[in-house]
């Protein structure tokens, strides 16, 4: 179990930028695509969603490097072990 | 303290608990559910769908903005103690919904209108960004070891009970009111925001009459309370990777199932499925009321067989049948498919009429409507509008049909088609169940969520630790459901298929709670933490 915690570990550490690459792909594309009424709009909407998952992605792939460390091998019985 | 008077202590702590909450979350959701009036009320009327957008997006910066609620109030309920941040983040929540309501028009103030409306919903998401981990944190401190699924569950109720009492005002008022006087400028839809200053008030009054959770005083007797809980939550390995395994092993993919199956349900029955005002939102309504029962079973159940299995269980169910789902919304609605069930005896054609514009004189507007009857009981109204410009002032007395074609200058290019479907008997309860079954998985993800997120952190910093994944999960992951979905839809549309792939946005939520059921089914454990009091 701890050998497929560390390798999707891994995965996440390799999804986490995709997800950024594609949305600053279609970011991209839609704005360059959107008729001239709409165009601040649609930048509007594409900042917020790439400021607000970049952050979440960075810790997606933290999350992807503790996992592929073993930092999830073991998980605290009780909370007083996190102190 | 005796058995009965400890059961006492833990009903009042929980009532008084969840009545703040409800009133938080029906707060919330009001603003979600009269959006497409306030996209008309602060917005230009003539952005259309971009108008829309704009209020979504306000939407989505008041679920955005809720992470960092979690993070201001989380710290100061961790430094100076539970019930006090909460009944601030009440105050400033009550506050910012009866000012939305007192907001003038677009019409009369322009863009000040707009701004002050972002200002205020921001300020409601920062507000619930710091309620709920401090209410869920509260009852679970007072909860004896053993039921805290079980109590905690009842604040899980709230979030959809506020819904429920959100719903239920708004119909009420636009059924007394009639459509025309609800949308004005002035006209009903302010009222839920309005009455909220008195569900406040009644509620600010019950918290004060509550004490500090024990646990907090405890820790605050003996000098070990947190004196940088955003450090000590995010700052150290240890409980930061606790953190981001809440997030993406458990409380994204709440979030969306949750959001999903209350929010993207609803918005995909009036606009896709076109159903009518009312009935969309009694289907809503009577599905919310016969599943609310469930948070506390699964609440209760999380304490017997751990909290993991049902969360997942409830995410896998939600992956595999949501596209399901929302096709068989699609075929209920359908017309295609109902050609033979056309009940000709009670299919009517309206007469058509003509209406001046108030400010135009040489402006009109022709409507017909069109109610085809069906055999199953169903009514599908199109109601189809022309706008006419004349040469001239029209004359209503004469009869549109006399009108000299000579005197119209100019034609709409496309008519303004309006569909409004009241389904027959049996297609209405269909849409229920299905409706049912969506708010069913949210109870199995939401129902032991707090009793989880609870259990995973120390009492020093729980309230800071278990916000911020929380609001993350449902503020950005969950509440951007809509948006993206609607997004993902538009994204669809091509010439060939001017209408899109309907059920495309479902995308979303579907692939979140994949990845978040894998994560959970190999990092969780189903252990209950039996002692939270460390």
């Amino acid at each position: 179990m701890n050998t497929i915690k560390k390798l999707l570990g891994y995965l996440w550490m390799l999804i986490a930028p995709s997800i950024i690459l594609f949305l600053l792909y279609e970011a991209y594309d839609k704005i360059s695509k959107a008729p001239a009424a709409l165009e601040s709009n649609v930048i509007l909407q594409w900042t917020i969603i790439l400021l607000v998952f970049t952050p979440i992605c960075v810790g997606f792939f933290i999350f992807g490097a503790y996992a592929s460390k073993g930092e999830y091998d073991q998980l605290p019985a009780v909370s007083t072990e996190i102190d | 303290m005796g058995q009965e008077s400890k059961q006492t202590n833990i009903a009042f702590v929980i009532g008084a608990s969840s009545m703040g909450t409800l009133i938080e979350w029906y707060d919330f959701y009001i603003f979600g559910m009269l959006a497409t009036i306030i996209s008309k009320q602060f917005f230009p009327a003539d952005a259309g769908t971009a108008a829309l957008l704009s209020t979504l997006a306000i939407f989505a910066a008041g679920f955005i903005v809720r992470p960092f609620g979690a993070l201001v109030f989380g710290r100061l309920g961790d430094l100076i103690g539970r019930k006090h941040t909460f009944l601030l983040t009440l105050i400033i929540m009550g506050g910012s919904t009866f000012a939305i309501g007192l907001v003038p028009g677009y019409a009369t103030i322009g863009w000040a209108a707009p701004i002050l409306v972002l200002i205020l919903r921001l300020l409601q998401g920062l507000a619930l960004g710091g309620e709920y981990g401090g209410a869920a944190t509260y009852v679970a401190e007072h909860a004896p070891a053993g039921q805290r699924g079980f109590w905690t569950s009842w604040i899980q109720t709230t979030a959809t009970l506020g819904l429920f009492l959100a719903l239920g005002i708004i119909i009420l008022i636009r059924t007394n009111q009639g459509v025309e006087k609800f949308s004005a400028e002035w006209g009903g839809w302010r009222y839920p925001f309005w009455i909220s200053i008195l569900l406040v008030g009644v509620s600010v009054l019950i918290r004060m009459r509550m004490s500090e959770s024990p646990m907090f005083t405890k820790l605050k007797a003996e000098g070990k309370t947190s004196t940088n809980p955003l450090k000590e939550s995010f700052g150290q390995k240890a409980n930061f990777k606790m953190v981001l395994l809440a997030l993406f092993g458990a409380v994204m993919g709440q979030g969306v199932v949750w959001y999903t199956g209350q929010f993207y349900a609803q918005s995909f029955i009036e606009t896709v499925c076109k159903i009518e005002f009312v009935q969309s939102r009694n289907i809503m309504l009577i599905a919310i009321l016969m599943a609310t029962p469930c948070f506390v079973l699964f609440g209760w159940l999380s304490d017997k067989v751990g909290r993991k299995w049902i969360m997942l269980l409830g995410m896998l169910l939600a992956i595999f049948t949501y596209r399901p789902i929302y096709q068989t919304f699609l075929n209920i609605s359908n017309t295609q498919s109902r050609i033979d069930k056309i009940d000709l005896a009670k299919t009517v054609a309206s007469a058509v009429k003509a209406k001046t514009d108030s400010k135009d004189p040489t402006k009109i507007y022709i409507t017909q409507s069109f109610d085809t009857a069906y055999t199953d009981g169903a009514v599908f109204k199109y109601i189809k509008t022309d706008t006419l410009k004349l040469g001239a002032t029209y004359n209503a007395l004469i009869p549109i049909d006399s009108l000299n074609p000579s005197l119209i200058v100019s034609k709409s290019a496309k008519p303004n088609v309006v569909v409004e479907k009241t389904l027959g008997h049996a297609a209405y309860w269909d849409m229920i169940w299905l409706v049912f079954i969506q708010i069913v998985y949210v109870t199995m993800v939401y129902g032991p969520i707090a009793a989880f997120l609870v259990e995973m952190f120390p009492t020093k910093i729980r309230y800071t630790s278990m916000s911020l994944p929380y609001h993350i999960g449902n503020g950005v992951f969950g509440g951007l459901v809509p948006f993206l979905g609607t997004l993902i839809v538009e994204f669809t549309k091509t010439t060939a298929s001017p209408m899109g792939d309907s059920l495309a946005g479902l995308w979303y939520p579907i692939g979140v709670a994949s990845i978040c059921f894998i994560i959970g089914l190999f990092y969780l454990t189903n252990k209950i933490d039996k002692n939270v009091m460390d």
